[in-house]
């Protein structure tokens, strides 16, 4: 049944959208017809000019810059988003991706070029995780994991064998088991232990005949470094079954330890996360799936590899690949962009930045738990998981504690999840932010669990000081609007009722 | 706020109740479960005719919180769904052992039952206490 209710729940926004500040004729310039005019003709609908917004050059600059001073981003203040790594994104890189922005993918000798650096990051990566082989085109972490899931779904077939359940421990990643369905796959839940970890003897009452494989985020996402996973590998090789390593954290890994080295024979990297490439609305994002020799066969074309000459090729002559899995050779540009990161810091430099994502971290932890309480007895590494617990007899959830932070100029960090925490705050700072920032973030925190024992009442104003203050989010989600069309309707003027 | 825990209903572990009807059980989410998942926004039901064993997914509840799947306490084949909750997901909120059931299943054998891992309201509050702790 349509709601009939009327939209009262929309936030007000300063700044117009394009399509209202609309003005017939008000663009001198002319929009450009299809350059072939032959075509034209069959292009159909398309052959007329498309509807765009008619402003002229000047107001759509001040309206994107205006838009622009409504966000926040990395690069205005902390964005402690616990699992996303929002960490700074060099320069340099940007630089970098920007050599081959005017490269046509015909043109064969620049392409040569932009191949060998593809197959040099392609060894940097194996060198960094133990691993034998990589395919660099899946275009973002869960894009990875898929390509990881139908490589291991096709060796299964190549043993003749017809594997349907996946073990997705609770403090995985949320995008594992939609990965695992879309490549045919049944999800079976495991339960973590007491400590936080996925436990040997846990993951063994699960195998059976039908276990293809299991999905483990490491560090997971209470931060955890899983310490059975070595055991747990053994377990699963002996039961005919692949580990993945979901590799979204290995930034709490580099230059210490190997994923190759622990027993896992596929995992994907999100290179916008690890390598500091830009990531969320920056994105688009890179997610290279890398696997153990024996699965390489598997891996999708086109395949990036060497002649006898050292110089770096594609070849699609591979019978056994899971095929295609994205146009061209994936988002070259964020590949680049995490080559340039891995060349600039060199082997000691990525190794300074593990270390110090870790010791952001847990100074911050260790701050926090005084005032917010403990939720995971183990040490944690790059990330860290504290609850609202303290302050639910008072009424105040992690979401107000979420929102009240906007308001001290801080990005909220990821709430409700893990799932495995009642009322999470999961704080991630990265080995970006110096100490005074981490300061800065630490008192805003305290004032707000002060402010939440005196006067937890006013918690449900916040944010005060933002572009849009308290959204209705229940309203939102149950009422879906997906166009400001029918949002809008007694406008009526939009340029799309033309 | 007391959680309420009505007598008479079975409960699972993931925090479902079922209530036997002539044969049939009636399946929801707790008190327990509706509180702390926060406002509902969503439910997604398997269609009426659907075959489920005890522990299958019966379905998704989605909060503004986390999406989190409906396990059924009794196996079975998938008698009648609550379509009410496609406009009105907070009726699972508002009163989630009458209007804001789920499915009814038409179970095979004895329906559910203590052996099963299942739990009569007073050992379902006292794995409530266990829990919180």
């Amino acid at each position: 049944m349509p709601d009939e209710s009327p939209v009262t729940g929309f936030p007000v926004i300063l700044e117009p959208l394009l399509a209202e500040l609309s003005r017939p004729g008000s663009n001198p310039a002319r929009t450009p017809r299809p350059f072939d005019a032959h075509l034209a003709e069959d292009l159909g609908a398309y052959a007329s000019p498309p509807r765009l917004p008619e402003v002229c050059e000047f107001e759509t600059v001040r309206h994107f810059t205006r838009l622009s001073r409504l966000n926040y981003g990395i690069e205005t203040g902390m964005y402690p988003l616990g699992s996303c790594t929002m960490k700074y994104n060099p320069k340099v890189s940007e630089v970098a991706a920007a050599c081959v922005s005017d490269i046509h993918p015909a043109d064969a000798p620049a392409m040569e070029r932009v191949l060998g650096w593809l197959a040099d990051f392609r060894e940097a990566l194996l060198e960094i995780t133990g691993m034998d082989d990589a395919c660099l085109w899946p275009a973002a972490g869960a894009h990875g994991e898929l390509a990881g899931m139908l490589v291991i779904g096709k060796a299964l077939e190549a043993r003749g064998e017809k594997r349907r359940k996946v073990l997705v421990p609770d403090t995985a990643h949320g995008t594992n088991p939609a990965s695992c369905t879309i490549a045919g796959f049944t999800t079976v839940n495991v339960p973590s232990g007491r400590s936080g970890c996925l436990e040997a003897d846990q993951v063994a009452r699960h195998l059976d005949a039908d276990v293809a494989a299991l999905m483990m985020t490491n560090p997971n996402t209470l931060g955890v470094f899983e310490r059975d996973i070595e055991r747990i590998a053994g377990l699963l090789h002996d039961n005919g079954s692949y580990l993945y390593m979901d590799g979204a954290n290995l930034n709490a890994l580099l230059g210490v330890t190997r994923p190759g080295d622990m027993g896992v024979d596929c995992m994907h990297i999100n290179l916008h996360k690890t390598f500091g490439a830009p990531h969320g609305g920056g994105g688009p994002g890179s997610g290279p799936v890398l696997v153990k020799a024996d699965l390489s066969r598997f891996l999708p074309v086109p395949r990036l590899a060497r002649d006898a000459s050292g110089r770096a090729r594609l070849m699609d002559d591979a019978p056994l690949s899971v095929g295609r899995i994205h146009g061209g050779l994936g988002n070259v540009a964020v590949v680049l962009k995490a080559y340039a990161y891995v060349l600039s810091l060199g082997a000691q430099g990525l190794k300074d930045a593990a270390v110090r994502s870790c010791l952001n971290a847990n100074y911050l932890r260790k701050r926090l738990e005084k005032t917010f309480g403990s939720v995971c007895p183990s040490p944690t590494l790059h990330e860290f998981v504290i609850s609202d617990r303290a302050f639910r007899d008072k009424g105040v959830s992690a979401m107000d504690i979420a929102k009240a932070l906007m308001d001290k100029g801080f990005h909220p960090p990821t709430v409700y999840f893990p799932l495995n925490v009642q009322g999470a705050l999961m704080i991630e700072p990265t080995e970006s932010e110096p100490l005074r920032e981490l300061e800065r973030f630490a008192l805003a925190m305290e004032e707000i669990a002060g402010a939440a024992q005196v006067s937890p009442g006013d918690f449900g104003s916040h944010p005060m000081n933002t572009p849009v203050e308290r959204v209705d989010e229940v309203w939102a989600a149950r009422n879906l609007i997906l166009t400001w069309h029918d949002m809008n309707p007694s406008s009526g003027g939009g340029y799309l009722n033309g | 706020m007391d959680t309420l825990i009505p007598e008479g209903l079975f409960y699972t572990k993931d925090h479902e109740w079922a209530r036997v009807e002539d044969g049939k059980a009636r399946v929801g989410i707790t008190d327990n479960a509706q509180h702390e998942l926060g406002d509902i926004v969503y439910v997604e039901l398997k269609p009426a005719g659907t075959t489920v064993k005890t522990g299958d997914a019966l379905g998704t509840v989605e909060s503004v919180k986390a999406v989190s799947e409906v396990y059924s306490p009794v196996g079975g084949v998938v008698a009648e769904v609550n379509v009410e909750l496609d406009g009105s997901p907070e009726l699972v909120n508002q009163d989630c052992y009458g209007k804001g059931w789920m499915v009814v299943i038409a179970f095979e054998g004895a329906g559910p039952s203590k052996t099963a891992g299942i739990m009569d309201a007073a050992a379902y509050k006292e794995y409530l206490a266990k829990e919180a702790k």
